[in-house]
């Protein structure tokens, strides 16, 4: 047996746990872990230049592979600004372990220099939280968060460390644990089979039915299962912001992204369908808009979840079933293919009809721009072709976020990385860090707009660091474009605070001061070929500053205190 | 409606403002909150009255069913079961009041555990129910100081709360 200190112990327990690669920034409350850390080589650390930063790449890691991302801050202000990170991930289930250093335990509640309660600052955003009291513990503590953030409907942990639990000159015996009980926590796999037959049933007789599947297909990896779920049904189907690449967006059953700024045809299609089969959603309110009555008026609802508490939770669900996605869908296909009762193939023919009708609305055409402005759906549209619709895709958010949900089309699950419950601003292009660290040799590309960009361009300084390629493709419109969208619709185009254009830092030569590659595109005509320059440069980052029509909108968009079917379409036309 | 959620959770430092900081979080109330070890010493049990309708108390159970260190709960308002508070109650009694209030502690089967010259100090236990009715049978102009447990309680018959 190994004689470890504390901070050993914690490299060797997250090597243990098959950790590669950890996101962090040192500070005197983590000295002795970075110490031990030094001595090692089996677990890589990244330094970024913010502690929100290194949340977020641990967030872009873990959605782009399904491994749980590691984050190492310090105390007090360390611990802070990993806050938001962490609240991005628990909003979005993602596994993530937060480890933050802590002061000495004998200083803990005297308001010691960079003293935090970092347990009770995050308790609201995290899934479960440790406080380490005794070396010894480490190996258990460590064991317990990955289970507790990987299993279930996974999570964000935390495990504080004060800073004499990691004291290099106290040594103990290291064991890291094979298994563990948790006698509070189980995790439900199968669900109910009298529960799933209900749901085979409704679904069976539906007439106008509708599949909604959210960020839960993804995380619980069961985009397989629900394309052959689906392709036997022959139903529509919808994904949420979340679930995008779940089903394949070139597939003629997918009616494109559902909700705020989803397509008519998603919409009017849940507005009217007879069953609605929701799996690992949450019926969130950029789904089902503000009021819930008008919500699906018709329909059965069959609600697949894996967490109990989102089900019935703002809609009520018909048939609740509690279970892993992937083994739910499978135990639906067979029952699906035992069941005597069949598809009603005349009656889904009606409704396909009627879907192809409001298909031919076309609702995401561009408006042909003016004389040599580029519009910012058509900019997404060429990185789509530029990279085959290949690319890891990250996003800030606002408009450039539902621009890149619409125009570019996910055929695969967890190529498209964006903060979608908590709408974190600097998301993008940190997590898009985490992509490429994650697969070096793929193209990672963050779609952001100017002002997400600004909120985390200290990663520059990380990307020249470790040579990450990747490309940054800005939508520059010069104004918090989805702010100014809603002043334009709700506030009489007043735009308080949502414009800057004079102030803004030429962005190329931003670039450049950090070492890496600027293009600017400011004309139609040289979209493609500069975009084009800009990928070809493999080994490089580019910040491609895409100068794009300021006054433009994303629509569809929902209208407030509507029902689904209710939406702006364009500039000049509602539904 | 008015329900009591009897929780066993670990005893653990953190358990208790993991509880407390769910409803706050997600707006639900906590009429009265009680908690202490049980036999077992790794286990605590929590009592908590809320109130809500179906839906809210659903959602408040499986929430508190979500909290890693909570290891099982009950709704005890969903069946037969028996709750009891403890109430601490420091009382003006002075002269003819004296006796007066006696009769009232008597009648509700109450029990003085401390007096002085002017002050008597009354232990009652019972549903809240009853506590509030002593103290509206007392009057406002004679009490001083009241301390209440919160609400504690336990199913009858022969189901348990337990590991």
């Amino acid at each position: 047996m190994d004689q470890l200190s504390g901070g050993e112990m914690l490299t060797r327990a997250l090597h243990d746990e098959g950790v590669e690669i950890i996101f962090g920034y040192p500070g005197g409350a983590v000295l002795h872990i970075y110490d031990a850390i030094f001595h090692q080589d089996k677990v890589e650390h990244i330094l970024v230049r913010h502690e929100q930063a290194a949340t977020h790449a641990a967030d872009g890691y873990a959605r782009a592979t399904g491994k749980p991302g590691v984050v190492l801050v310090t105390s007090g202000p360390g611990a802070t600004n990993a806050i938001t990170g962490i609240a991005t991930a628990y909003m979005d289930s993602i596994p993530m372990i937060v480890i933050s250093g802590q002061v000495e335990s004998r200083m803990i509640g005297t308001d010691g220099f960079q003293e935090t309660d970092m347990v009770g600052i995050s308790r609201p955003v995290v899934k479960h939280s440790f406080m380490v009291q005794e070396a010894k513990d480490i190996p258990c503590i460590v064991k317990k968060a990955f289970h507790i953030a990987t299993t279930g409907r996974p999570g964000p942990v935390v495990i504080d460390i004060p800073k004499d639990a990691t004291d290099p000159k106290v040594k103990q015996t290291y064991e890291y644990p094979n298994e563990m009980k948790l006698r509070s926590y189980a995790v439900p796999t199968k669900g109910h089979s009298g529960q799933i037959k209900k749901a085979v049933d409704a679904l069976l007789t539906a007439k106008r039915p509708m599949i909604y599947t959210g960020g839960g297909v993804i995380q619980g990896n069961g985009s397989e299962q629900l394309i052959e779920l689906t392709r036997k049904l022959g139903f529509p189907i919808t994904n949420t912001l979340m679930g995008l690449g779940a089903y394949p967006a070139s597939d003629k059953q997918f009616l494109g992204m559902l909700g705020m700024h989803g397509t008519y045809e998603a919409n009017m299609a849940m507005h009217y369908c007879d069953v609605l089969l929701c799996i690992g959603a949450r019926f969130d309110d950029r789904v089902t808009n503000s009021d819930t009555s008008k919500f699906c008026p018709d329909a059965t609802i069959l609600h697949v979840d894996i967490d109990p508490a989102s089900i019935s939770k703002t809609v009520t669900a018909d048939v609740p079933i509690v279970g892993s996605v992937a083994p739910v869908i499978e135990e639906m296909i067979d029952q699906i293919g035992k069941s005597d009762k069949k598809v009603d193939e005349q009656a889904l023919e009606v409704w396909w009809n009627q879907i192809e009708q409001w298909r031919e609305k076309d609702c995401l055409r561009v408006n042909p721009s003016a004389e040599g402005i580029i519009m910012p759906q058509d900019a997404v549209k060429a990185v789509f072709e530029i990279t085959k619709g290949e690319a890891y895709v990250s996003s800030d958010v606002g408009q450039h976020q539902m621009f890149a949900a619409q125009y570019y089309g996910f055929d695969k699950p967890r190529r498209w990385i964006n903060s979608g419950g908590l709408g974190t601003m600097g998301f993008g292009f940190p997590a898009a860090m985490g992509v490429q660290f994650a697969y070096p040799e793929a193209t990672s590309v963050c779609i952001t707009g100017e002002g997400s960009f600004l909120m985390n361009q200290q990663e520059f300084a990380t990307c020249m660091q470790y040579q990450l390629p990747i490309k940054i493709i800005c939508l520059n419109n010069e104004a918090l474009g989805m702010v100014k969208q809603w002043q334009d619709m709700q506030y009489g185009g007043r735009h308080s605070h949502s414009t800057y254009s004079e102030s803004l830092p030429d962005f190329t030569k931003l670039a450049e001061a950090y070492g890496h590659v600027g293009i600017k595109i400011e004309k139609a005509d040289e979209l493609y070929p500069k975009l084009e320059e800009a990928f070809a440069m493999k080994d490089k980052l580019v910040f491609v500053d895409v100068l794009v029509d300021p006054n433009e909108h994303v629509y569809p968009m929902a209208i407030k205190g509507g029902a689904m079917k209710d939406m702006v379409l364009s500039k000049t036309e509602r539904t | 409606m008015r329900h009591i959620i009897s929780v066993l959770m670990e005893n653990e430092p953190g358990a208790l403002s993991r509880v407390v900081g769910l409803f706050s979080q997600r707006n639900y109330n906590i009429d009265s909150l009680t908690v202490a070890p049980t036999e077992d010493q790794s286990l605590s049990r929590l009592t908590l009255t809320t109130s809500g309708d179906d839906a809210r108390i659903e959602q408040i159970t499986k929430h508190l069913n979500k909290i890693i260190d909570v290891v099982k709960l009950v709704d005890l308002t969903e069946g037969a079961h028996i709750e009891r508070e403890l109430m601490l109650i420091k009382v003006k009694a002075v002269g003819a009041q004296r006796a007066e209030v006696k009769r009232s502690v008597d009648i509700f089967r109450g029990s003085v555990v401390d007096l002085t010259a002017n002050v008597f100090t009354i232990q009652l236990t019972g549903t809240g129910d009853k506590l509030d009715a002593f103290i509206a049978a007392l009057g406002d102009n004679v009490v001083l100081e009241v301390a209440r447990t919160g609400v504690s309680g336990i199913s009858r018959g022969e189901k348990t709360l337990a590991l």
